[in-house]
């Protein structure tokens, strides 16, 4: 009987580690799927030729010859575009942030006439992306002569984040006892009083993650730009990037592989240094929402 | 002898609120009826003023709209349309107001009717403060949201019902009403319906295999990584945060080249010597289409993953302990437990992912701008709607068309909204302020 019970331990065991390598096999699979062309992109802009014919993920004989040229050739205009997205995106954000806490606010601690349909009509507007209306925006950049200029692009992204975002805030606010900001009145604090002093504090997790949204949209979308600019100087860094590859797909493709090295490794970092907090700020606003 | 009674408690009965609402078609007056005079002198100042800017343009802008403009070459019919519709903005909002007005001194007479005092002109104010107070909250936002969304979304829909297209252009043309003939060469021209119903249906197809992959996918590895006994989680799990961290367009690009037909690694190390065959992933749509997918697992899978994660540690270990006291096996765990308070927890993100993936156009557009293209239609192989949208707009330059494209893909988004959102509890809950 003891023997028996041993032999089924032991098979357990055995179970026990067949099932572990299993994971660990999936685990390193999903590795190699994921790392795979983000370090293949890495050596390529290594290499010292310009083509992706002939191009290595390991070169024999490596150069920054391109991050060089990114930098310091007069012809490269990649510190300028890096610029513009930084101003694009810093804009953008604060913005887009400060206007979506008044919306917010508004929605979700007063009773006025019109909100329930307001609300409606918000939720509906978050589900339209603004690429739908190309032509138009277009048109209307054009008609006020914001074509081709930043200031055109930050309104654009500013507006279209309102709908989405005010919903994620309002949620949030929402969580908040309105008993906190109820005394407070009653002591006498005024209706931005209020705003700035309790519910701002007091929601700062999700105005992290709104404001970090809006600062990271901008900086990976390239559409909008490319309908609203026009000049190389104003261009943003996806847009300049894409161009590298769009005229002549092969011939550049180590260049835009430098250039968009440098991006991805900042953001990359951004990101996972802050992804902990984006989640559970999105999951509280749009379950609660 | 009821309404007796009821006459006999009120304090004023000769102040008569539909007077007062009646008064109030001249802003003011019925404010000035209900004896307050501020008020009702700013409201009337108020209302002067718009009236005597916003006329001419609100008129002109009308008309504008109606005839879209009537000497060529020097009336661009888009101007026309673009005042136009700022023209109906106007209106509504002055209507709004108009509506607001006479409402406000109709409660007001009813309430003096009632016994009221009128507040003096300070508590006045401090009143009005309050209860405009969330306008002046929204009208910033309200602003901005008009002028990028709401009127671009309108000028689309005005566009669907005209003939703007590359061969009837302003300035050199007028353009023309044309209702609904757009829509109807959409359905009855052969090779707009064969664009139409492909790119329809890989529309659909695409945003339910690649959604759903994803999220499989998320969660199937989400569980893995939290089995008690993998080491390195933070390692494992950061790594697959990846794709998510790294900008979008980034690696669509990347992976334009590795599946190059001629000379992309997918190609050339693994599928030839293995197969020793190429796949024309660039060149055939089945093809593209497979890429596509795979690549928008590739990208979308860590952030449904991180959200799994969150949700899974957060489930009480005492749901699993009183599961294996009741013998269930790992099958009815992940049935009972795992499953329905993940899917509970993320429902409504898990939606927002379908309807980020119905108009992804980043991935079509970067990855082969929508081809390979088809002979003899607009569309190419693997674009869904809002890129086709995009190419009509601004290759092809058929306006009109696009636009009507437009409205149906925002019925269809908006049908989808609406059977949504009424399920939300965002809503339910909404009752108990």
């Amino acid at each position: 009987m003891s023997t028996a019970v041993k032999k089924r331990r032991l098979s357990k065991r055995q179970k026990n580690i067949l099932e572990l390598t299993i994971l660990y096999t999936i685990i390193g699979i999903m590795f190699v799927i994921i790392l795979y062309p983000l370090l293949w992109a890495f050596g390529l802009s290594l290499n010292p030729g310009r083509g992706l014919y002939g191009a290595q993920m390991i070169p024999e004989n490596w150069s920054l010859v391109h991050y060089e040229w990114l930098f310091f050739d007069p012809r490269s205009n990649y510190l300028t575009w890096y610029k513009n997205s930084l101003i694009v995106a810093v804009a953008t954000s604060f913005f887009a942030t400060f206007i979506v806490c008044l919306v917010a606010y508004a929605f979700s601690r007063y009773r006025f006439k019109g909100r329930k349909n307001g609300l409606y009509a918000f939720l509906l507007l978050q589900m339209f992306p603004v690429l739908m209306a190309m032509v138009a925006l277009y048109i209307l950049l054009a008609t006020v002569n914001l074509l081709d200029s930043l200031i055109g692009l930050i309104i654009i992204y500013v507006g279209g984040a309102i709908p989405m975002n005010a919903f994620l805030v309002k949620g949030y606010f929402d969580t908040i006892p309105r008993e906190l900001d109820e005394s407070a009145r009653i002591d006498g604090a005024g209706h931005f009083r209020v705003f700035f002093t309790i519910m701002l504090p007091l929601a700062k997790p999700i105005l992290a993650v709104v404001a970090l949204f809006n600062f990271m949209a901008p900086f990976m979308d390239f559409i909008l730009p490319r309908i609203v600019l026009r000049s190389p100087e104003n261009f943003t860094l996806a847009l300049g990037l894409f161009n590298f590859v769009n005229d002549q797909f092969a011939n550049n493709f180590t260049r835009f592989a430098a250039g968009a090295i440098l991006i991805a490794v900042p953001i990359a970092l951004v990101f996972l240094f802050l992804q902990r907090y984006l989640i559970t700020g999105l999951t509280s606003g749009a379950t609660k929402g | 002898m009821a309404t007796n009674e009821k006459q006999k408690t009120l304090v004023n009965p000769q102040h008569q609120p539909t007077v007062a609402a009646l008064l109030s078609i001249i802003p003011g007056l019925g404010q000035l009826y209900n004896k307050r005079f501020v008020k009702g002198a700013s409201l009337f100042i108020l209302f002067a003023a718009f009236a005597i800017v916003m006329f001419n343009f609100i008129s002109s802008g009308l008309v504008g709209l109606v005839t879209l403009g009537e000497i060529p070459r020097e009336h661009d019919s888009r101007v026309f349309l673009s005042e136009g519709i700022l023209s109906l903005i106007f209106l509504a909002f002055f209507l709004t107001i108009y509506y607001l007005n006479i409402m406000d001194a109709y409660k007001d007479a009813k309430r003096i009717q009632l016994g009221w005092t009128v507040p003096n002109i300070r508590e006045g104010f401090k009143n009005a403060w309050d209860t405009s107070f969330p306008y002046i909250l929204i009208s910033p936002g309200l602003f901005l949201l008009i002028f990028v969304v709401v009127f671009p979304l309108l000028f689309m829909v005005f566009l669907a019902f005209t003939n703007y297209s590359l061969y009837n252009a302003p300035p050199r043309h007028l353009l023309s009403w044309v209702g609904f003939e757009n829509f109807i060469r959409l359905f009855s021209i052969q090779e707009w319906r064969t664009a139409f119903v492909n790119v329809l249906s890989w529309t659909l197809i695409w945003t339910f295999v690649a959604t759903s992959l994803q999220i499989a996918l998320a969660l199937f590895l989400a569980i893995i990584v939290n089995d008690k006994r993998i080491k390195f989680k933070k390692l494992i799990r950061t790594v697959f945060i990846l794709p998510w961290a790294v900008p979008a367009f980034v690696t669509i690009i990347i992976f334009s080249a590795l599946f190059n037909d001629n000379f992309g690694a997918i190609n050339l190390q693994i599928i030839e010597p293995l197969f020793n065959t190429r796949i024309p992933w660039l060149q055939n749509a089945f093809w593209t289409k497979v890429a596509l997918i795979m690549i928008q697992v590739w990208l979308g899978f860590p952030f449904v993953f991180a959200l799994f994660t969150g949700v899974l540690q957060s489930i009480s270990s005492d749901w699993y302990e009183a599961a294996d006291i009741d013998g269930a096996n790992r099958w009815q765990k992940f049935k009972n437990i795992t499953f329905p308070h993940v899917m509970f927890a993320t429902a409504p993100l898990l939606i927002m992912q379908y309807s980020f993936n119905f108009n992804n156009f980043n991935i079509i557009y970067l990855f082969n701008q929508g081809g390979p293209a088809v002979r003899g239609q607009t569309a190419g192989g693997t674009d869904i709607l809002i890129s086709w949208i995009y190419g009509l707009t601004f290759d092809n330059q058929q306006y009109n068309m696009a636009a009507a494209i437009s409205i149906i893909l925002g019925l269809m988004v908006a049908t989808f909204a609406f059977f949504q959102f009424r399920r939300t509890r965002s809503f339910k809950e909404e009752g108990n302020f």
